[in-house]
């Protein structure tokens, strides 16, 4: 691997390394100094367009467990937003000799464009962008997914796969980078994905996706799932006509307490809720289904440090990182 | 000036592929067309091997100029032309200031008389400002030392039906037309690439085919309504070729263009992220590019474009999302259209020659050009080696613009001489000299033989 930029193009091989090694370095954040010097003398950028000070500080506290120089470089309020180009921006961090971009990106594709210029030669992490790829929330989600799956199987969580588990992905699918990210990874590991969402929230093209669509919440909960993960409706769909009304929403796609209860109805005791954060409590989900034993909702926050770390080490340490002839996305 | 002596013999020449013939050229004209022809001291163009067609006409060309000159100006965009075989260029009217006045398209056109490649034809635009909310002076330009016949707000779609009715009736008074950039626009705000398969993993707003195909059924029935002329800048999908054919059984007057991107390219290339691919409409689906071919070969789309788009390299080294849509096209068109058209079996020279030059000056009123290659008629000639093959390199073309989205592909065909009004501009497939008006000019000629030579 050289770069990280999306999940549809990650092996099944590479997803298994960066999940194996997570859970070596979730070994370190229990330890009581929670610091490796794996990549001392490092420099990290996060280079984030948008604002996402979960996602920043996940990266950097990754960053810094391994002891990597951390430099956070905001575009708001930065030169970025008097009309310097990424591309200026991106030889600016590669003269400073940045050794990775962790880049945040309202546009979709721009880690791309990173990655495939020559304008930085330094490993590149899509931290998100646009509605295309968010791959390290996805590689959280399966790692989360993953423990959780090999626990009821009594099998350890280091190479295994999700064979078998059932999820479901509901909410603005049209829109949601998360939901990408985790249909191409959860098929590369083998687990079997419904999305549900609004036919207006769903992208012309979804049927060619590995994954069944469903409108109907109660139907694909009732069919049986392993797992149920909430996507955040953002407010700038709230009055665009994608639904009548953020009530109707909820009752017909949100996570409320009556299908809390259908779980435990229907005898799905192993059933768990994720969500990606930050929730809408009330609106997606309801506050009894975050707060319930169910949820996985701080297990991801904490798997994402683990999984972060997995990806910088594998992507700068001198081993495996490869040269930067190779300018492929991904190859193995 | 044009030396008095200025005359050509190309010897040999394929005539539109068929019969080997020699052509005389001088003062402007074919004076004669057979076999053997006496040089009688004529500048002799050996045409074995080659193919000698109309000067190609282009629709749909952005000249940049006036007001972004850092993209492309008369002068560049005129020799890129030239380059690519072609005589005459109709320049789009989305300059700044906007080409909405006579004072204008008076300054285009006169720009490209002193450029002196080929013959620039501004187009107006239809509403002042491209605003689409008031007519422009369409009367004003038709009158015009440019004498403009075809309006367009080309980038933008003329999307108020009351005012695209007006436009139709309108330009009726002088013969004109309204050409017609289909977009509706509620359908593709933040449009970013073909809505479809694609899209959906890229997860880059959508563009519909459907914005394009509403336009369009809504604008055949308008020009039929009102009983106007109608054409259609650059068809990109199956659907509209559905309903242009619709239209055209129904004997609408309605004319329609496919630019060589079109008849080549996908929306798979946009998976690179690479704003080359960016362009108005979308590249899209092998389906589209089948149905475009098809129609292009049988008629139903009449003509090729090239809206060639020249951009400052800052605009396409960004993000998708933060790109200029466009790509240039001069320098290719004719090695596009072979490789997809005539290549694959769709299409013989003549007809190249129809959907390049013929049809084109139809559409645009150009009486002195897409001239048949016969004794009397305008030398506005072409020589093609079609046998040739290249890779294209941006930054060795004519236009300013680097946005190429062939670069690095190799193309066949090569245009190896251009004669714009008996002058050869393009020579060893190299710029020559342009075009400068002999001090007794010949008058204008409509078509029809030319006495007294």
């Amino acid at each position: 691997m050289r770069h990280l930029l999306s999940t549809e193009d990650l092996s099944l091989h590479n997803a298994k390394r960066i999940l194996d090694t997570a859970e070596e370095m979730a070994a370190v954040g229990e330890r009581e100094v929670k610091k490796l010097p794996a990549l001392r003398g490092r420099t990290v950028v996060n280079l984030f367009f948008e604002d996402s000070t979960r996602t920043r500080i996940s990266f950097e506290a990754a960053a810094k467990r391994l002891s990597a120089d951390v430099i956070n470089f905001a575009a708001k309020g930065s030169s970025v937003s008097k009309g310097e180009s990424l591309k200026d921006t991106a030889q600016t961090l590669a003269a400073m000799g940045a050794d990775a971009v962790v880049i945040r990106h309202w546009a979709s594709g721009a880690p791309h464009r990173l990655a495939a210029t020559d304008w930085i030669d330094a490993a590149v992490i899509n931290a998100g962008d646009g509605t295309h790829e968010h791959p390290t929330q996805a590689l959280l989600d399966a790692f989360t997914m993953r423990r959780h799956w090999a626990k009821l199987g009594g099998l350890p969580s280091t190479g295994a796969d999700l064979k078998g588990m059932r999820v479901a992905i509901a909410g603005d699918v049209l829109h949601s980078r998360v939901a990408r990210s985790n249909v191409w990874l959860l098929r590369t590991l083998g687990a079997q994905v419904t999305l549900v969402a609004p036919p207006t929230l769903l992208p012309i093209g979804v049927e060619q996706w590995p994954c069944s669509v469903s409108y109907d919440l109660d139907e694909t909960l009732e069919k049986g799932v392993d797992a149920v993960m909430m996507l955040r409706v953002q407010g700038e769909r709230m009055n665009a006509s994608f639904f009548p009304s953020t009530r109707e929403y909820s009752r017909r796609w949100g996570f409320d307490d009556n299908r809390l209860r259908t779980l435990d109805r229907i005898g799905l005791k192993d059933t768990i809720i994720m969500h990606p954060g930050p929730m809408n409590r009330g609106l997606e989900i309801s506050a009894a289904a975050a707060d319930s034993h169910r949820s996985t909702v701080l297990s991801q926050v904490r798997n994402g440090v683990s999984v972060r770390m997995a990806a910088l080490y594998l992507l700068l340490s001198g081993e495996t990182r490869e040269p930067a002839a190779n300018l492929s996305k991904e190859s193995n | 000036m044009v030396s008095n002596n200025g005359a050509y013999l190309i010897r040999g020449a394929a005539i539109l592929d068929g019969a080997k013939e020699d052509l005389l050229i001088r003062d402007g004209f074919i004076v004669d067309r057979g076999v053997n022809i006496n040089a009688d001291g004529a500048t002799v163009i050996e045409g074995d091997g080659l193919v000698a067609l109309p000067g190609m006409v282009d629709v749909h060309t952005h000249l940049r100029e006036p007001g972004r000159e850092d993209a492309e100006t008369v002068e560049t965009g005129t020799r890129a032309a030239a380059l690519g075989g072609f005589t005459a260029v109709h320049a789009m009217a989305n300059s700044t200031p906007v080409a909405d006045t006579a004072g204008v398209v008076e300054q285009v056109h006169s720009l490209g008389q002193t450029a002196g490649w080929v013959d620039v034809r501004p187009v107006g635009a239809v509403t002042v400002g491209l605003a689409g909310e008031q007519l422009a002076e369409l009367g004003a330009m038709a009158d015009s030392r440019a004498q403009v016949r075809m309006f367009s707000d080309d980038g933008l779609c003329v999307h108020d039906p009351v005012l695209m009715r007006r436009a139709l009736e309108y330009v009726k008074a002088f013969d004109g037309v309204v050409a017609q950039h289909a977009q509706e626009p509620r359908l593709t705000e933040g449009a970013q690439m073909n809505e479809g398969d694609v899209s959906a993993v890229l997860g880059l707003a959508g563009w519909p085919a459907v914005a394009e195909e509403s336009i369009i059924a809504r604008d055949v029935l308008l020009t039929q309504h009102v009983g106007s002329r109608l054409h259609v800048c650059h068809v990109s999908t199956a659907g509209s070729v559905e309903i242009i054919r619709w239209a055209k059984a129904r004997g609408i007057n309605v004319t329609a263009e496919v630019t060589p991107h079109h008849l080549l390219l996908t929306d798979e290339l946009v998976r690179s992220y690479d704003p080359v691919y960016k362009v108005n409409p979308p590249l899209r689906t092998d389906a589209d590019v089948q149905a475009l071919r098809a129609a292009l070969a049988d008629g139903t789309i009449d003509v090729v474009g090239t809206d060639h788009a020249p951009h400052p390299s800052e605009h396409k080294e960004c993000e998708w999302a933060q790109a200029a849509m466009g790509m240039t096209g001069l320098e290719t068109a004719l090695s596009v259209v072979q490789q997809t058209m005539i290549e694959t079996g769709l299409m013989s020279w003549s007809d190249f020659a129809r959907v390049t030059s013929t049809a084109p000056a139809v559409i645009g009123r150009l009486a002195d050009q897409g001239r048949p290659l016969e004794t009397g008629e305008p030398a506005n000639i072409i020589l093609v080696d079609p046998a040739a093959r290249w890779t294209v390199d941006p930054s060795a073309m004519a236009t300013m613009g680097r946005n190429s989205p062939f670069a690095g592909r190799e193309l066949p065909g090569k245009v190896v001489a251009t004669f714009f009004k008996g002058h050869p501009t393009v020579l060893d497939g190299k710029l020559n000299t342009p075009y400068r008006a002999a001090a007794v000019q010949h008058p204008v000629q409509a078509a029809g033989p030319v006495s007294g030579l």
